[in-house]
């Protein structure tokens, strides 16, 4: 087989964990939060331009959605003084604006301490709370208690519990550019961009990087998932810093953005999911959040400023892509695309992992049943989305290598352009959805997916989605010789993407047509209540959910096989 | 001359030395050391030795070379003067020399088409948009320069080369390289505007040779100003709806680069392309034409690949496709108008 799985756990390219970046970055927290909130004021200083107008405004804003938000959407995990904290930003503000006798530089003086004190406390609250011990505990239950599991359903007998015949990588194939990958963790920065389907993705990617023996990585991960206890420790133990989706204030979001950027140039291997939050749809994201992707590349420029020109002031980009036959949070993700796309402007956040037992209950199924992740790696590309090559150095597109420094050189000389950097995220956004669409690997079940919804759509061609969607399901039924006939028009159309480097696929997609089918009605979606796609005992091909079969369908959207119906 | 305006003696480079780049490298040699490329080493010389080249002048000043390399590593903004036709084949020639530093401004109104291997643009029926290259998508697919922009808008080079006043449109999605076009050109007598929609920018430039075609061929019919308003407004629509399917924004076509060209190049007896419209209105055969050109009118090409991509849009261009017609397909002008006059273009404006 051209594609070899990772089957044994890598030497720790680090071994002492006292080298690890995560771990440095956790001795010298206090400093570390003390740099990001001067770096953070400096920044809206100099947004604001040093008018104490416009700064003035900036906090009575942040000011206000706090309050506004305190009041209105208040969360387990915050912190009980907050009101506290906010009515003394209040008072402080008052006392500035009835002081008329203070002049500009004064006033400006005044409120960059009340600033400095929100910055802090916004760095405080953002950085990881990374415990070696925790890490090492949680690396052990990953893999041990997942282990168990996994064989006491597999293997039969009372002895199943204590045997070793497979393993999580039995279950979890880990394929691509993985050398690389290991090779460059040790050379440069790593940021590691996957796709993003379920909450379970943050625990997938921090197991893979511990086989792959790389040292843990540091990621923002959403507040909300610190609520559940059992995340929490979880994300705390991984390198987690907090990223807050309810603050949108600009205070907030630029010391999030210095925190990213300063824990790159520290040297700390970084994890974004670039589509911001869970795939909605089930396509694979196209439109990226930029936000923290740019930082990944002012970091690169910072280095380049401050004269780190070799490989250790590197950033390497690495796309990475997972995939399910199912996602446990199909249904509800569905639901908010639909709902969302609809034109509702107000949806309500609904997790099935919303408490501890369900995602109990939710790992045991899917330890117990054999429903395969695989998780491809792509080639590690510079902050511009250039390939790079065995000793890091950026490539252009005729292989020639190029100096990615000039990238951010104006008249021989590197200087700070925001606008140019924000062309340069759209760029590496755009790169890395490519990239995604090129390491995707088809499943089976995405396949018998994509064909049927396909061909429903194309049997009601005068009903848009949402009409599409609330047919009722007991009236479709599709014949399996012509289900299978089309199926063979996207495979064969698949395989020839896949010659031209477009797309990957999975092992088991090397059989008859018959048994590709078969195995893809088994796995897509298999743990709904309601299945996407099954087989009826006339044989015919029949759906549950028409929904869910629209989510599962989509992940083959973007590649342009819509055309073949 | 300010001595500010020299910026530490930056090289300014200019590729291809036909009359639009002539202009330019003379205009910019007012302020600037510049140092073009042409590819035929005689030239190169006679710019060396006698600063004039196929019966064009250039400043004292320029320097001339056939050395990609040399032009590269001294300069580090480019202008791109080359026709469509030739602008693939330079942009792979300086590709292995570019480097992300650079600032590229193109000022070619042209399409390019990349196309599957042993295909050409007669053997496809329909081309999609992705296909289709503009000038600033050409520098980003061939060469690793990113900092890319265009320049467009009314500029007859023999009017330019008269220090008569006039404005052009630097378009980029970086403001550092309007800003540096902004920089090396503007003068008393030369104003230039900045925009960021360059797709939109580098498709006026390119869909007003089209209608300053027809513009031709009305003025050789002996039409009036009657039939020109009607043909400037027909047109103007019809590039919008094409500019739009293209990934250009509506805006781009009433500015300067858009509208303000389109009136120029529809009145002027100076254009390339208005000139094949007039002698093909006179009766001539577009070989003949083209066979006693000095340089290429970018709109026949134009028309070619537009009538392509129709083929594969749902959209009709009713001027466009009968210029198809009338160049390549031997239909009479008097017909085409004929057509042209019959089809129920009722709606006024539909495009806002």
């Amino acid at each position: 087989m051209e594609e070899k799985y990772i089957k044994h756990r890598y030497e720790p390219i680090l071994p002492s964990k006292d080298e690890w970046p995560v771990v440095k970055l956790a001795r010298e927290r206090k400093d570390f939060v003390k740099k990001v909130s001067e770096k953070s004021q400096r920044r809206i200083l100099n947004q604001t331009g040093n008018n104490p107008e416009i700064l003035k405004e900036e906090l009575e804003t942040t000011l206000y959605r706090e309050k506004l938000r305190i009041k209105q959407n208040p969360w387990v995990v915050d912190p009980d003084d907050e009101a506290e904290f906010w009515g003394k930003v209040k008072a402080s503000l008052l006392h500035i604006n009835s002081e008329n006798k203070l002049s500009d530089a004064q006033r400006i003086h005044e409120y960059q301490q009340i600033l400095e004190s929100i910055t802090t406390r916004y760095s405080e609250e953002i950085a990881s709370n990374f415990k070696h011990q925790h890490y090492k505990f949680i690396r052990s239950v990953v893999t041990f208690g997942f282990a168990r599991l996994l064989n006491a359903a597999r293997v039969k007998g009372f002895k199943s519990i204590f045997s070793n015949q497979y393993s999580l990588q039995d279950k979890i194939q880990i394929t691509g550019e993985t050398d690389q990958l290991r090779d460059l963790a040790t050379k440069g920065t790593i940021v590691m961009v996957p796709t993003h389907f379920s909450n379970l993705d943050s625990i997938l990617i921090g197991w893979i990087i511990s086989v792959l023996g790389l040292p843990p990585f540091i990621y923002g991960a959403g507040l909300n998932l610190f609520n559940i206890s059992i995340f929490a420790y979880f994300m705390d133990a991984l390198g987690a810093y907090k990223v807050d989706r309810r603050k949108k204030n600009l205070v907030y979001l630029e010391t999030l953005k210095t925190y990213s950027k300063e824990a790159i140039r520290f040297g700390c291997h970084s994890l974004f999911f670039p589509g911001g939050t869970r795939s909605r749809s089930g396509m694979i994201e196209s439109k990226l959040k930029l936000g923290l992707l740019s930082t990944a590349i002012e970091a690169q420029r910072s280095n380049y400023q401050h004269g780190l020109d070799e490989i250790n002031g590197k950033v390497f980009i690495v796309p990475v892509t997972i995939n399910y036959h199912f996602v446990l949070e199909a249904p509800s993700l569905i639901r908010d695309y639909l709902s969302i796309t609809g034109q509702e402007r107000y949806y309500k956040e609904n997790d099935e992992f919303s408490t501890s037992y369900k995602i109990s209950k939710f790992l045991i199924k899917f330890f117990t049943k054999g429903s395969d992740i695989s998780v491809s790696v792509g080639k590690a590309m510079d902050v511009l989305g250039n390939y790079v090559d065995e000793n890091g150095d950026s490539l252009d597109q005729h292989g020639r290598v190029i100096n990615p420094k000039h990238y951010f050189m104006s008249n021989g000389e590197v200087n700070v352009d925001h606008q140019r950097e924000e062309e340069y995220t759209q760029m590496l956004g755009k790169r890395i959805v490519e990239e995604f669409h090129r390491i995707n690997r088809v499943f089976s079940s995405h396949l018998v997916a994509f064909t049927a919804f396909e061909m429903i759509q194309a049997r009601n061609s005068k009903l848009d989605l949402f009409d599409l969607i609330r047919l009722p399901e007991e009236e479709i039924f599709i014949d399996y010789q012509e289900f299978k006939d089309d199926c063979q028009r996207v495979y064969d159309q698949i395989m020839r993407l896949r010659e031209e480097g477009k797309i990957k696929i999975a092992p088991h997609m090397k059989q008859g047509m018959d048994e590709i089918i078969a195995h893809g009605l088994d796995n897509v979606g298999m743990y709904h209540a309601k299945r996407p796609l099954i087989q009826n005992k006339q044989g015919q091909i029949v759906t549950e959910d028409i929904s869910l079969l629209y989510f599962y369908h989509n992940r083959l959207h973007g590649y342009g096989l819509e055309k073949l119906f | 001359m300010d001595l500010k305006n020299f910026s530490k003696d930056a090289v300014v480079g200019v590729v291809g030395v036909g009359s639009f780049g002539t202009v330019i490298a003379n205009m910019l040699a007012e302020k600037n050391k510049v140092l073009v490329y042409a590819r035929k080493e005689e030239v190169v010389e006679e710019i060396n030795q006698f600063h004039r080249a196929q019966n064009r002048e250039f400043d004292p000043t320029i320097l001339a070379t056939h050395d990609p390399e040399e032009l590269c590593n001294s300069c580090h903004t480019i202008f791109f003067m080359v026709p469509s036709s030739g602008f693939q084949e330079v942009a792979r020639k300086f590709a292995p020399f570019l480097q992300p530093y650079h600032l590229v401004i193109h000022g070619t109104k042209g399409l390019c088409l990349d196309l599957p291997e042993g295909k050409d643009l007669d053997s496809l029926k329909s081309i999609n948009r992705r296909r289709i290259l503009t000038m600033s998508e050409v520098l980003q697919k061939e060469t690793v320069a990113v900092r890319v922009g265009c320049l467009a808008g009314p500029n007859i080079s023999k009017e330019l080369a008269l220090s008569q006043p006039a404005a052009t449109v630097i378009a980029s999605k970086f403001n550092e390289v309007i800003l540096e076009g902004q920089r090396l050109l503007r003068s008393e007598r030369f104003q230039v505007y900045g925009n960021s929609d360059i797709i939109g920018v580098e498709l006026s430039g390119v869909l007003k040779n089209i209608i300053a075609i027809a513009a031709g061929a009305l003025a050789g019919l002996g039409l009036g100003e009657n039939a020109k308003g009607l043909l400037i407004s027909r047109g103007m629509v019809e590039m919008i709806h094409l500019s739009k399917a293209l990934g250009g924004s509506v805006k781009s076509v009433f500015g300067l680069a858009g509208v303000g060209d389109l009136v120029t190049t529809c009145n002027s007896v100076n254009s390339r392309n208005f000139t094949v419209g007039y002698r093909l209105a006179k009766g001539e055969k577009l070989s003949e034409i083209l066979a006693d050109m000095e340089e290429v009118a970018e709109g026949i090409n134009t028309v070619k690949i537009i009538k392509g991509f129709l083929e594969s849009a749902d959209l009709r261009a009713p001027i466009t496709e009968n210029l198809y017609r009338v160049l390549f397909e031997e239909l009479e002008i008097e017909e085409a108008l004929q057509f042209l006059m019959k089809y129920p273009f009722n709606v006024d404006v539909d495009f806002v």
